[in-house]
C-alpha cells in the first residue's frame, strides 16, 4: 500500500467526493420534482381543477353491435333490436332510497326489482352507468324524462338488445346471450375492457358462446364532457367501436322449422346432413324454448319450468344426447364383419329365434326366428341372431374401430356446447372403468347396439352420411364468418371395400323399399328419390326370462322412462345420395312405427325445399298424411332473394 | 492518522448506546408514516379498514425491528452480508417456483401469515453484500476488470429474477442502487461511461427490435412505454391512469381541498389509489403545500442519512448507508416521477407511505442499519 494514490485517506477523500456528487444529483431531481409540482398544482390548476370539477373529462366505452347471424339462405336469425333501458350513475345520486321509491311509484315496479337494482347498483364502483331497467315501452321512457327532477342520477338511454326472430327454432343452436358473470369472468382469459361494463351482454351457450371472440367485436371509445353532476355536456371525440363479424351457419331455416313441428311435444332430437360436403341443414332438438326470454332476462318461475321438465328442453339432444343405437348399429356389425372378410356375400346363417352362450339365452326380436338368411335380408329384416353371430366373429376391437371411422365415439368439432364423445367400448376401457373384464355377452349385446355402445344423434347422421357417400364426411355448421367461407375438411376415401359399402347400401334400400323391410310403412313412393334406412328400438331396461314366458309388456303399458327409444338414420335418394337423416325418440317406442315416419316426413321436406307434396307418399296413407301436415304448426319463412343459390 | 486518534476515539458500548441513536432520522421517519396512515384512513372513506390499521400494526413491528437492528454492531451486518445475500436469492428463486401471483405478476410468497415479497428484501441485501465485498477488496483492485464482474453478477442475478416475475420497476432499483454503490466505492469514471453508451444502445434495440421474435420486453410493457411517451395513445389503459393521475395532483392547487374532501382519487379512477397512486390523494386533499412538504421531509431524510454516511470512519459503514440512502431516494424519485407524469407507470411504492407490508419492513430493517452505523461508530 505504499503506491501513493491508494493510500487509504485519499480512497476516502474520493469516497466522499463521489457521495457528495450522488447527493448532488439527487438534490437537482428533487428539485426538478419539486419544479414539476408547482407547475402542475400552482402553475395549471385553475386548468386541473376546471377539467376535475366543472368539465370532467370521461372516457366511456363505446360498445359494438354485436355480428349477426344468417341462415344458409341468408335470413337473419340473430339480430340486434334497440331496447330503451333506465341507467343509474351511482355518484349522481342524491339519494338512492328516495330515488328508488319514486322509481318505485312511477312504474309499478315490484319490491323484489327493488332490492334487486339496490344490490347491483351498490356492487359497482360510484361513477359506472349501470343499466337497472331494460326494455322499456314509450311511455315509461316518457314518464321517466318528464320526472327527472324526482330521478336524479337516472336516465333514460338507447341500446341494443339481442333479438332472435325465429324464437324457438334455433334455441340449442345459436344458443343465446346474457349478462356476463363473475363466473364467466374467471372462467376465460379475456382482457377485454368491455366485459368490464356491468351486464354486458356475451355469449352464453351453442354458437353464441363458442363464436363469441367473432361475434362481440371491438370496444370504440368516448371522452365526454360531463359536469358535477354527472350530465353529459358533451362529447370530444369518438373513435368508432367496430362491429362483430357476421356469422353465416349451414342450416335451412324452413327445414330447421318444419323439423322442430314435425317432432312436435315429443323429447326427440332429429339431423339432417348433407352427404357430399358434410353441412348440418338442420339439427332440431324438441322440445325446443324461445330463446329471446334469456335475453330479456328470464323469470325465476319460467326457468324452473324449463328447468324442471322432465323432456329436458334446455338440452341439446342432438349433440348433448347419447343413446344405445340399438339396430341402427348393425350396419357397423356388418361392415366389420365384410371388411374382415368373415362373411360372404351370399353366405347364409340360421336364426332359431335365440342364441345360447354360457347357459344365458339371447334372443332374436322374432321368437320363432328367421330361418336361414342372408346378410341383406339380415338387414332388411333387422334379424339380432344374425348380428349376434357376427359379432362373435369380428370381436369387439374390430366392431370399435369401424364404429370410429364411422364417426361414433369420436368427439366432432363442432362449435356447440357440450358436444358429445358417445361411446365406442374396448375391453381396456370397461376394465379401467368398471373394473371387470370383458364376457363375450357384452360383444353379443354390442352387437345388436345394445349394452356399452352409446351414440348421439349427431354421430348417427355422420354414419348415415358416411355409408352413403363412402367418404369420410365432417360436420359443418358454420358456412362463412365475416364473408368468408369456412374451410370444408378434406374428405378422404373410407379405407372400407366399396362392395361391402354396396351391400350395406342395398340392404339398408330392402329396410325401406324391401316386402319384410322394418320401415316399408315409411317408404317413399317414388322411385327416384326412395330412401335407404335402418330403424332401431334400443331398450332402456333388462326384459327378464320370466317376462319373456308371461309375454313381453308392451311399451304403452311401462313407465315414460322405462320405455324404448325409438331409432332411425337414413339416407336419400337411395341411387344418388344427398341427403342423411337421423331421428332420435326418446322413450317414444318402436323405431319403425314412431322414428320412421317423422323422418321420412323430414327427408322430404329436404329434397323437395317445401312442404312435402302428397304423390311421394304410398296412397293408401295420404288422406292421414295430407291432414297430419295441415295440423302443424309451422313457423313460415319468407326467404331474402339474395344468397339464395350460392349454399 | 497518528496514535492519538485511537486513544480518544472510541466506539459506545452497552447502555451508552442509546444516547447516541439518530433521533432526527426516527423523527422523520414517525412523521412520515404518520402522513401515510392519513391518507390510507382518507383513502378508505375516512376508515382504519382495511388499510391504515395494518399499515399501523406494520409499522410498530417494523419500528421495534428497527430499534433492534440498530442496536446489534454494524460488524455485525457487515459479517452477515453475504450469508443474507444468498437467502435473499434463495427466496427469490422459490418465488421462480412457488411464488403467488397478483395482478399479473408472480412477487409473493405465501408465508401463512404473510405474504412475503423477496424483491423487496433483495434491494437491501444486495447493497449490503456489496458493501462487504467493496470493504473485503483491496483498494488497487477497485478498477481491476475482473474484481468490476462480481460485482456487477451480484447485482443483476437479482436483477434478472426480478424481471421475470416481471417487476421491471424494482429490477431498475436494484440495478441504480447496485451501481451507485459501486461509484462510490470508487469503480472507474471509464467504466460508467462506457456502461452508459451500452444502455443507450439497449434501448436503441429494445424498440428496434420490438415486434419480432427477438423483442426483450413484454407487450404490456411496451405498451406503458408506449402511454408513457403518449398517454393519448391508450385513453382506458395506463394512459388513463396518468391523465387522471395530473388532473388529481392539479386540482389540488396550492392549499388543496382538506382532509378527506379529494374526489378525483377517490372515485376510484385509480386503481392502486392506496399503493402506487396514493401520492395523488396526499396532493389533491393538501395540495401543493402537502406535497412539497413530504418530498422535504424525504429530501431531509436524504441529507440526515448523508450525514450519517459521511461520519461513518469505516468503508462498510459508509457504503451501506449511502447505498441504502441511495435505494430510498430511488423509491420515492421515481414512484412521485410517476404520478406527476415524468416517468412510466412502473409498480414502485411512495415509501412508508404506500400500502404494503414486504416495502414497510425492509424500509425499517434497512433503517435499522443506517442506525446501527451510526451508533456504532468511533467518536
Amino acid at each position: 500500500m505504499k503506491d501513493k494514490e491508494f493510500d487509504p485517506a485519499i480512497s476516502a477523500r474520493s469516497m466522499v467526493r463521489r457521495g457528495v456528487l450522488i447527493f448532488a444529483l439527487q438534490g437537482i431531481f428533487v428539485a426538478g420534482l419539486a419544479a414539476r409540482m408547482r407547475f402542475l398544482q400552482i402553475d395549471q390548476a385553475d386548468q386541473y381543477r376546471l377539467l376535475a370539477e366543472e368539465n370532467r373529462i370521461n372516457v366511456r366505452l363505446v360498445p359494438p353491435s354485436r355480428g349477426l347471424v344468417y341462415d344458409r339462405d341468408g335470413l337473419l336469425i340473430a339480430s340486434n333490436v334497440q331496447n330503451y333501458r333506465a341507467i343509474i350513475i351511482r355518484e349522481d345520486v342524491e339519494n338512492l332510497e328516495s330515488l328508488l321509491n319514486n322509481l318505485q311509484t312511477l312504474l309499478k315496479i315490484s319490491d323484489e326489482k327493488k332490492q334487486a337494482i339496490r344490490k347491483l347498483v351498490l356492487k359497482h364502483s360510484p361513477f359506472v352507468p349501470i343499466t337497472v331497467l331494460n326494455n322499456l315501452s314509450w311511455s315509461n321512457v316518457a314518464k321517466i324524462s318528464a320526472n327527472a327532477p324526482v330521478l336524479h342520477g337516472l336516465t333514460a338511454d338507447v341500446g341494443l338488445n339481442r333479438h332472435y326472430p325465429r324464437g324457438a327454432d334455433y334455441a340449442h343452436l345459436l344458443g343465446y346471450v346474457g349478462p356476463v358473470s363473475d363466473f364467466d369472468l374467471k372462467k376465460r382469459d379475456d382482457n377485454d375492457p368491455l366485459l368490464k361494463i356491468p351486464r354486458f351482454q356475451i355469449g352464453k351457450t351453442g354458437v353464441e358462446a363458442k363464436l363469441e371472440r367473432a361475434l362481440r367485436g371491438n370496444a370504440g371509445t368516448k371522452r365526454i364532457e360531463v359536469n358535477a353532476k354527472g350530465r353529459v355536456i358533451r362529447e370530444l371525440s369518438r373513435q368508432e367501436s367496430s362491429p362483430g363479424q357476421s356469422v353465416q351457419m349451414t342450416v335451412d331455416t324452413g327445414l330447421q322449422n318444419f323439423a322442430l313441428a314435425r317432432l312436435g311435444k315429443k323429447s326427440a332430437s332429429a339431423v339432417v346432413m348433407r352427404v357430399d360436403n358434410g353441412d348440418l341443414l338442420s339439427m332440431a332438438s324438441s322440445p325446443s324454448f324461445d330463446t329471446n326470454l334469456f335475453v330479456e332476462g328470464i323469470s325465476t318461475n319460467d326457468y324452473a319450468a324449463l328447468r324442471d321438465n322432465e323432456f329436458r328442453p334446455l338440452a341439446d339432444k342432438s349433440v348433448q344426447g347419447i343413446y344405445p343405437p340399438g339396430s341402427t348399429f348393425k350396419m357397423v356389425i356388418a361392415l366389420t364383419a365384410l371388411d374382415e372378410g368373415l362373411i360372404k356375400p351370399n353366405e347364409k346363417i340360421r336364426c332359431d329365434g335365440h342364441i345360447e352362450l354360457a347357459d344365458r339365452k339371447f334372443h332374436c326380436w322374432k321368437r320363432l326366428g328367421h330361418e336361414e338368411i342372408t346378410l341383406t335380408e339380415a338387414l332388411e329384416q333387422s334379424c339380432d341372431v344374425f348380428f349376434y353371430d357376427l359379432a362373435l366373429r369380428v370381436g369387439i376391437e374390430k366392431i370399435t374401430q369401424m364404429a370410429k371411422r364411422l364417426g361414433i365415439g369420436i368427439k366432432h368439432n363442432l362449435p356447440l356446447s357440450g358436444v358429445a364423445r358417445g361411446l365406442s367400448p374396448t375391453k381396456n376401457w370397461k376394465l379401467k372403468t368398471q373394473g371387470e373384464s370383458w364376457v363375450l355377452g357384452d360383444t353379443l349385446n354390442v352387437g345388436i347396439g345394445q349394452g356399452y355402445v352409446l351414440a348421439s344423434p349427431l354421430q348417427l347422421v355422420v354414419m348415415a352420411a358416411r355409408i352413403a357417400s363412402g367418404k369420410v364426411v365432417e360436420p359443418r355448421i358454420i358456412k362463412r364468418v365475416n364473408g368468408v367461407e369456412q374451410k370444408i375438411p378434406n374428405q378422404l376415401k373410407l379405407d372400407i371395400d366399396p362392395n361391402a359399402l354396396g351391400i350395406i347400401r342395398s340392404g339398408m334400400y330392402e329396410v325401406s323399399n324391401g316386402i319384410k323391410g322394418t320401415a316399408r310403412k315409411s317408404k317413399i313412393a317414388i322411385s327416384e328419390i326412395s330412401m335407404a334406412a335402418k330403424t332401431g328400438t334400443s331398450q332402456v331396461r333388462n326384459i327378464t326370462s320370466k317376462e319373456r314366458e308371461t309375454g313381453v309388456i308392451p311399451n304403452e303399458k311401462l313407465p315414460y322412462n322405462r320405455r324404448d327409444h325409438a331409432l332411425f338414420v337414413g339416407f336419400a335418394p337411395y341411387s344418388q345420395p344427398k341427403y342423411a337423416i337421423a331421428v332420435v325418440v326418446e322413450h317414444g317406442g318402436g323405431g319403425s312405427k314412431v322414428a320412421a315416419p317423422i323422418a321420412r316426413d323430414i327427408m322430404l321436406r329436404a329434397l323437395y325445399e317445401k312442404i312435402p307434396p302428397l304423390d311421394a307418399y304410398p296412397e293408401e296413407q295420404r288422406a292421414k298424411i295430407a291432414k297430419r301436415l295441415k295440423n302443424l304448426k309451422l313457423n313460415p319463412v319468407r326467404k331474402p332473394n339474395s344468397n339464395k343459390g350460392n349454399a | 492518522m497518528s496514535y492519538l486518534d485511537y486513544s480518544v476515539r472510541r466506539i459506545p458500548t452497552g447502555f451508552q448506546r442509546l444516547a447516541y441513536i439518530n433521533l432526527p432520522i426516527i423523527v422523520i421517519l414517525i412523521t412520515i408514516a404518520a402522513i401515510g396512515f392519513m391518507m390510507l384512513f382518507s383513502v378508505a372513506g375516512g376508515s382504519t379498514e382495511p388499510w391504515a390499521k395494518v399499515q399501523m400494526t406494520r409499522f410498530s413491528i417494523g419500528f421495534a425491528m428497527m430499534l433492534i437492528i440498530a442496536f446489534i454492531p454494524i460488524w455485525f451486518w457487515r459479517n452477515i452480508s453475504g450469508l443474507a445475500y444468498f437467502i435473499s436469492l434463495f427466496l427469490l428463486l422459490l418465488v421462480e417456483f412457488f411464488g403467488v401471483s397478483g395482478m399479473g405478476a408472480v412477487r409473493w410468497l405465501d408465508l401463512g401469515f404473510m405474504r412475503l415479497q423477496p424483491s423487496e428484501l433483495v434491494k437491501v441485501t444486495v447493497i449490503m453484500f456489496l458493501a462487504s465485498y467493496y470493504d473485503w477488496l483491496p483498494r488497487n483492485k477497485v478498477s481491476n476488470v475482473v474484481w468490476t464482474i462480481v460485482p456487477l453478477l451480484i447485482i443483476l442475478l437479482p436483477a434478472f429474477l426480478v424481471i421475470r416475475q416481471p417487476d421491471l420497476g424494482t429490477a431498475l432499483l436494484i440495478v441504480l442502487g447496485g451501481l451507485s454503490i459501486m461509484f462510490i466505492a470508487g469503480v472507474s469514471w471509464f467504466y460508467f461511461a462506457i456502461s452508459g453508451l451500452g444502455i443507450l444502445t439497449f434501448l436503441f434495440s429494445t424498440f428496434y427490435f420490438r415486434g419480432t421474435e427477438f423483442q426483450f420486453l413484454k407487450d404490456y410493457q411496451y405498451r406503458r412505454i408506449d402511454t408513457f411517451l403518449d398517454p393519448a395513445s391508450d385513453p382506458l389503459g395506463a394512459g388513463y391512469h396518468i391523465t387522471q393521475s395530473k388532473i388529481a395532483l392539479g386540482s389540488g392547487g396550492f392549499s388543496g381541498r382538506g382532509f378527506m374532501q379529494g374526489t378525483q382519487s377517490r372515485l376510484n379512477f385509480l386503481p392502486e389509489k392506496h399503493t402506487d397512486f396514493i401520492f395523488t390523494t396526499l396532493a389533491e386533499e393538501f395540495g401543493f403545500i402537502g406535497g412539497i412538504s413530504l418530498l422535504g421531509l424525504y429530501f431531509l431524510l436524504i441529507i440526515f442519512c448523508g450525514l450519517v454516511a459521511l461520519a461513518c470512519r469505516d468503508r462498510y459503514s459508509g457504503l451501506v448507508v449511502s447505498g441504502i440512502t441511495m435505494t430510498f431516494f430511488l423509491y420515492f424519485a421515481v414512484n412521485m416521477a410517476m404520478v406527476m407524469g415524468l416517468a412510466p407507470v412502473v409498480g414502485v411504492p411512495l415509501p412508508l407511505v404506500s400500502y404494503g407490508g414486504s416495502a414497510m419492513f425492509v424500509l425499517m430493517v434497512a433503517f435499522g442499519i443506517i442506525q446501527s452505523a451510526d451508533i456504532h461508530r468511533a467518536r
